[in-house]
């Protein structure tokens, strides 16, 4: 790897000379790393949106999406190919520019949030120490596209749709951020990968922070859900009230940047969680014993992405999950959790984090696994 | 006091929210009831109200004898009839019109044939490309009729012993 690297730094300086050589390289790696962070992304969301389809289908004892191809495996592509056939209607009364970059704005900040995500360790783009608050900055202008949609489509339904997307993000993000805050204190970095690297005390899943810190694990996972204005509380949204809320002027290849965007959301806020909360790249059998007994089984306790995409994978399904399952909120009941339980709930447990941090506490016998050190 | 207390805690540890999600998860891996609509199909009661047909008796005279009776109890006024003395002196149609477009398939014209001449056959899957198909004249009928016969017959058969 370091190999062809150099090699392509020599080619480099030899081609654009010994002063532009060096930053066509960087800008060059830099790319490369782009691309092979999000053409992975772009072909999850084109399939999850298809396993969803399936899962709602299946606990609905249905079949779900099965012609377009081996069990309907093509089903994504011919989907792809329908949005990009349609016709691009910009509605009369819209204020053009800004109907024309709401898309752009919305879609940006999710993917750029990925630029602080680690991998596996040093598989990261930005290696940034303050990947969280660079992350809660991105997420949070997200918001930004879905009301420049609404305001620019110049139609009610859209506006009311943005206005409670708008209102719902905003809420839920404190209690987001609240949740963050205690993974960020008793992992004593804002640092993904060290955050990370602190959940390895060498009792396994044991030693992840959802445990001492289940109360904000939940709510950042609830929250995530309000956040991505997804099932149950997609209440910017509505058939029978405002049809598809902020982007209901939007059709064709428009529509799934919008599309695309809420769904690469979504990978974001499972990939976050388990990265904060369920150890990321850690095995969940890395005790102690299984990690020294040899290579037969040792494997098992070794760190490996795979375990990262495992637990992404979970998560991302139990949104679907979650989706088949509850009925939709009531527009002030979901003010209600936000504001009244979530955020108290938050703020105490951050409290009871500081307080079995300090020092006679965090050497508890069971308290030490998390915050001995 | 320690009633509420319960319910707060169980409602913090989302005790039912759990039992919804174990519900539709067990759901998943439930068998499946789909049909495969074009190559399965649910069966059909004889009763089955679809396409209308104008029958024959087995000695190819056309059933049907200008009663009227069933365009009188059509509701929807979808069926319209002209009639004609015929050379043998019996009176017969000679016209005999059902716009599929007004039809809402109640039956009714079925249900007053003295001579069990308009029927409504058990096929759903027809359509009209352009204005004009889906009104359904007397030699379209008859032509179903003549294809179904069997069918109808058998199916008129089974019906017969509860009316």
């Amino acid at each position: 790897m370091n190999e062809i690297a150099g090699q392509l730094q020599g080619y480099a300086n030899q081609y654009f000379g010994p002063q532009w050589g060096p930053q066509v390289y960087t800008f060059g790696r830099s790319l490369a790393m782009i691309v092979a962070v999000l053409v992975p992304i772009l072909l999850t969301v084109l399939y999850y949106q298809l396993v969803e389809r399936w899962v709602i289908g299946w606990m609905q004892v249905r079949k779900g999406p099965n012609r377009v191809g081996y069990k309907g495996i093509l089903q994504p592509v011919a989907d792809a190919i329908k949005l990009l056939m349609k016709e691009q209607m910009i509605p009369a009364g819209a204020s053009k520019a800004l109907f024309l970059i709401a898309p752009v704005v919305s879609v940006a900040p999710a993917l750029a949030a990925w630029s602080i995500i680690p991998f596996a360790p040093g598989w990261v783009i930005s290696n940034a120490d303050a990947a969280i608050l660079a992350m809660l900055a991105m997420t949070s202008m997200g918001i930004y596209g879905v009301i420049i949609a609404g305001w620019a489509s110049n139609s009610k339904y859209a506006f009311l749709g943005a206005m409670r997307a708008a209102a719902q993000m905003v809420s839920y993000e404190i209690a987001m951020g609240f949740a963050i805050v205690g993974a960020l204190m008793a992992g004593q970095s804002m640092n993904l990968t060290q955050i990370v690297a602190r959940q390895d005390t060498g009792v396994g899943f044991v030693s992840w922070f959802w445990l001492p810190l289940f109360p904000l694990f939940i709510v950042h996972y609830i929250a995530g859900l309000a956040e991505t204005n997804r099932h149950p509380f997609d209440v910017a949204e509505g058939e029978s009230e405002i049809v598809a809320g902020f982007h209901v002027e939007y059709s064709g290849m428009m529509f799934a940047v919008f599309f695309l965007a809420e769904y690469a959301n979504m990978i974001l806020i499972s990939t976050v969680s388990s990265l904060v909360f369920l150890g990321g790249w850690l095995s969940p059998f890395a005790f102690a014993a299984i990690r020294d007994a040899g290579a037969a089984i040792s494997w098992l306790a070794a760190p490996s992405i795979l375990w990262l995409l495992a637990k992404i994978a979970f998560l991302m399904f139990a949104f679907l999950w979650v989706r088949a399952t509850f009925p939709r909120y009531r527009y002030d009941q979901i003010m209600r959790l936000g504001w009244k339980v979530f955020i108290p709930l938050t703020l105490v447990w951050i409290v009871v984090v500081a307080v079995f941090m300090m020092e006679p506490l965090a050497h508890l016998p069971v308290v030490r696994i998390w915050f001995g050190s | 006091m320690l009633s509420r207390a319960k319910e707060i805690a169980s409602s913090l540890m989302l005790g039912e929210l759990v039992k919804g999600m174990v519900l539709t998860g067990r759901y998943l891996f439930s068998r499946k009831v789909t049909v495969m609509y074009p190559e399965e199909k649910t069966p059909l009661s004889p009763r089955f109200r679809g396409l209308h047909a104008l029958r024959r008796y087995p000695n190819g005279e056309e059933r049907c004898i200008a009663c009227k009776l069933c365009e009188a109890v059509c509701p929807a006024l979808a069926i319209t009839i002209e009639s004609e003395q015929r050379d043998d002196g019996t009176r017969r149609t000679t016209r005999y019109d059902v716009d599929l477009i007004k039809c809402i398939f109640c039956g009714f014209c079925e249900e007053s044939c003295p001579v069990d001449s308009i029927v409504e056959t058990p096929i759903l899957e027809y359509h009209g490309e352009q204005r004009g198909d889906l009104l359904y004249t007397k030699p379209l009928l008859l032509a179903i009729g003549d294809k179904y016969e069997e069918r109808l017959a058998s199916d008129r058969a089974e019906d017969a012993r509860y009316r």
